[in-house]
């Protein structure tokens, strides 16, 4: 029982760490670079919720304001800080990701002062028993979403015309450009995406454990990198399977009393397993060229 | 008098410190299929980028049906009816053909139009009608040249930009590929082509440029420029 209640726990952390994932995957498959603020991101969401609960006390509203908070925040980051280095050297690109990170942090630490709020009215108590084996609501919420997102996602990039062009922009955006596709407004599109499941995460994170700090999204954010690299970076089920694989390895680890202290260090021998052995990850395409 | 599609005139492209065109003129009437030739590095598809809007001019105007595109989106040029087939084709290898053609129809708002569009470039391209389904990267580099070209046609276009259609492909399918290309004038649309093989290229333009280095050195019909010995010499390998 204990090591089925660990795969159910791992699932759901996976589907939060996935939902996370797939924000990076698709920044880097659209706009070829990563946003190391993405994680951050999910903890202004945090303090969206904070202040809408603080003022109005409805957590649903809590929600929908962190989301749009969220998009709104991400399309202008990308506005701001990253389209004026667009065909800039990646490292420059890399530099300001990872201080707009800082900004983001900081930003949210004069908000904060030096509280770690808690925002108990996210939080989703209960459980399910069957038996002696027991599921939280909150794990079950966390799968729900995690399933409707993946869907919804994959038959938005399969079916609709905005998700064929985001395709097409990730192969090859000058291709893409030829064929009349506004490759900006696909790139703020994907941001929009990324922010949104951010804010999303955020909540699935809090219904859990309703701490809010400066630092909610950092570790979660370097996960979820990390699962997108093991599923393929740019891949959209690859980030799918690498957060779910993730949290799955996490838990499990996590339950074994002789692995439990060294869970991360486990999580991350997977990342430089698969770099090793499999370097553009598990689904990510190795570049065929034909003449 | 023939009606103008195209007119380039004085266009000056940098790369850095790079001069890579030095001021260039040249115009497209309607109907026409003009050739621009010329050897490695000489500037053709830079021109050619320069026209479509992936790269900006630093001086030069290019007048597009009337209106002067130099500062255009390359995406809204597409839907003023001119549209770039690059070079090594450029089609997305994880769509299917199918999928690939319905994104050259992406700024297309009249189904009837893309349906009547489809029709015509399977009618032209059998061969992609029996791989619809397929994923364009399995493909041969034929095939791959033709739904470059079919998923051009999808757009609607007036102008078609062609950058290098024979590259890497057997003298079979470079006759082939050509004779679609004449194909294109008869459906009423104007070519502007760009070639190594300049003798093939020749034969099918009416109008031809040679481009050296960054500058424009000849220009003519088609017809007389195959009889210069100059360029007998130089590129048509005679």
């Amino acid at each position: 029982m204990d090591f089925l209640t660990a795969l159910i726990n791992g699932l759901s952390s996976g589907g939060t760490y996935a939902i996370i994932a797939l924000g990076y995957t698709m920044v880097y498959g659209i706009a070829k670079m990563l946003n190391f603020a993405h994680g951050d991101i999910i903890m202004i969401g945090g303090c969206v919720m904070y202040s809408v609960l603080s003022a109005k006390g409805n957590p649903l509203l809590a929600i929908l304001a962190a989301v749009v908070f969220c998009v709104v925040l991400g399309v202008t980051i990308e506005k701001l800080a990253y389209k004026p280095l667009r065909g800039a050297a990646s490292l420059a690109v890399l530099i300001t990701a990872i201080s707009m990170s800082y900004l983001l942090q900081s930003v949210a630490q004069i908000y904060l002062k030096s509280g770690t709020p808690a925002l108990s009215a996210l939080r989703l108590e209960g459980s399910v028993n069957i038996g002696s084996f027991r599921i939280d609501y909150s794990t079950i919420l966390t799968l729900a979403v995690t399933i409707v997102v993946m869907v919804a996602l994959s038959l938005f990039v399969k079916y609709s015309k905005t998700g064929r062009a985001m395709v097409a922009v990730s192969e090859d955006r000058d291709a893409a450009l030829l064929m009349g596709i506004n490759t900006n407004f696909i790139i703020t599109i994907t941001f929009a995406i990324g922010s949104a499941l951010a804010a999303i995460a955020g909540y699935l994170m809090l219904c859990k454990a309703p701490i809010l700090t400066n630092t909610l999204g950092s570790m979660p954010g370097i996960k979820a990198f990390a699962a997108a690299v093991i599923g393929g970076i740019g891949s959209i089920p690859g980030a799918m399977l690498g957060g779910i694989l993730l949290g799955v390895v996490e838990s499990i680890s996590y339950s074994i009393p002789v692995l439990a202290p060294f869970t991360e260090a486990v999580e991350f021998s997977i990342l430089i397993i698969i770099l090793l052995v499999r370097p553009s990850g598990i689904l990510g395409k190795m570049r065929r060229e034909k003449v | 008098m023939s009606e103008r599609l195209l007119e380039v005139t004085d266009l000056e492209v940098y790369y850095g410190v790079i001069n890579a065109l030095k001021g260039i003129s040249f115009h497209v009437d309607k109907g026409e299929i003009v050739s621009l030739i010329g050897a490695n590095g000489a500037g053709k598809t830079t021109t050619l980028h320069t026209i479509t809007g992936l790269i900006r001019p630093k001086n030069g105007s290019i007048i597009y049906k009337g209106v002067d595109i130099r500062r255009t989106p390359a995406h809204k040029i597409v839907s003023m009816g001119m549209v770039h087939v690059p070079e090594g084709r450029r089609i997305f290898q994880n769509l299917t053909v199918y999928e690939n053609l319905m994104m050259g129809a992406y700024s297309q708002k009249d189904k009837n139009k893309i349906s009547e569009n489809m029709e015509y470039v399977f009618k032209q391209f059998p061969r992609l009608e029996e791989r619809r389904r397929q994923l364009a990267g399995t493909l041969s580099g034929g095939e791959q040249q033709m739904l470059a070209m079919g998923r051009a046609l999808l757009a609607d276009p007036e102008l078609i930009v062609l950058d290098e259609p024979s590259m890497g492909l057997s003298p079979l399918l470079v006759s082939e590929i050509f004779d679609i290309v004449k194909t294109f004038r008869e459906a009423g649309k104007t070519v502007l082509l760009v070639e190594q093989n300049a003798k093939k290229a020749m034969s099918i333009s009416d109008r031809v440029y040679v481009l050296e280095t960054g500058s424009i050195t000849t220009e003519g019909k088609a017809a007389e420029l195959i009889h210069d010995e100059r360029i007998k010499k130089a590129y048509l390998g005679e």
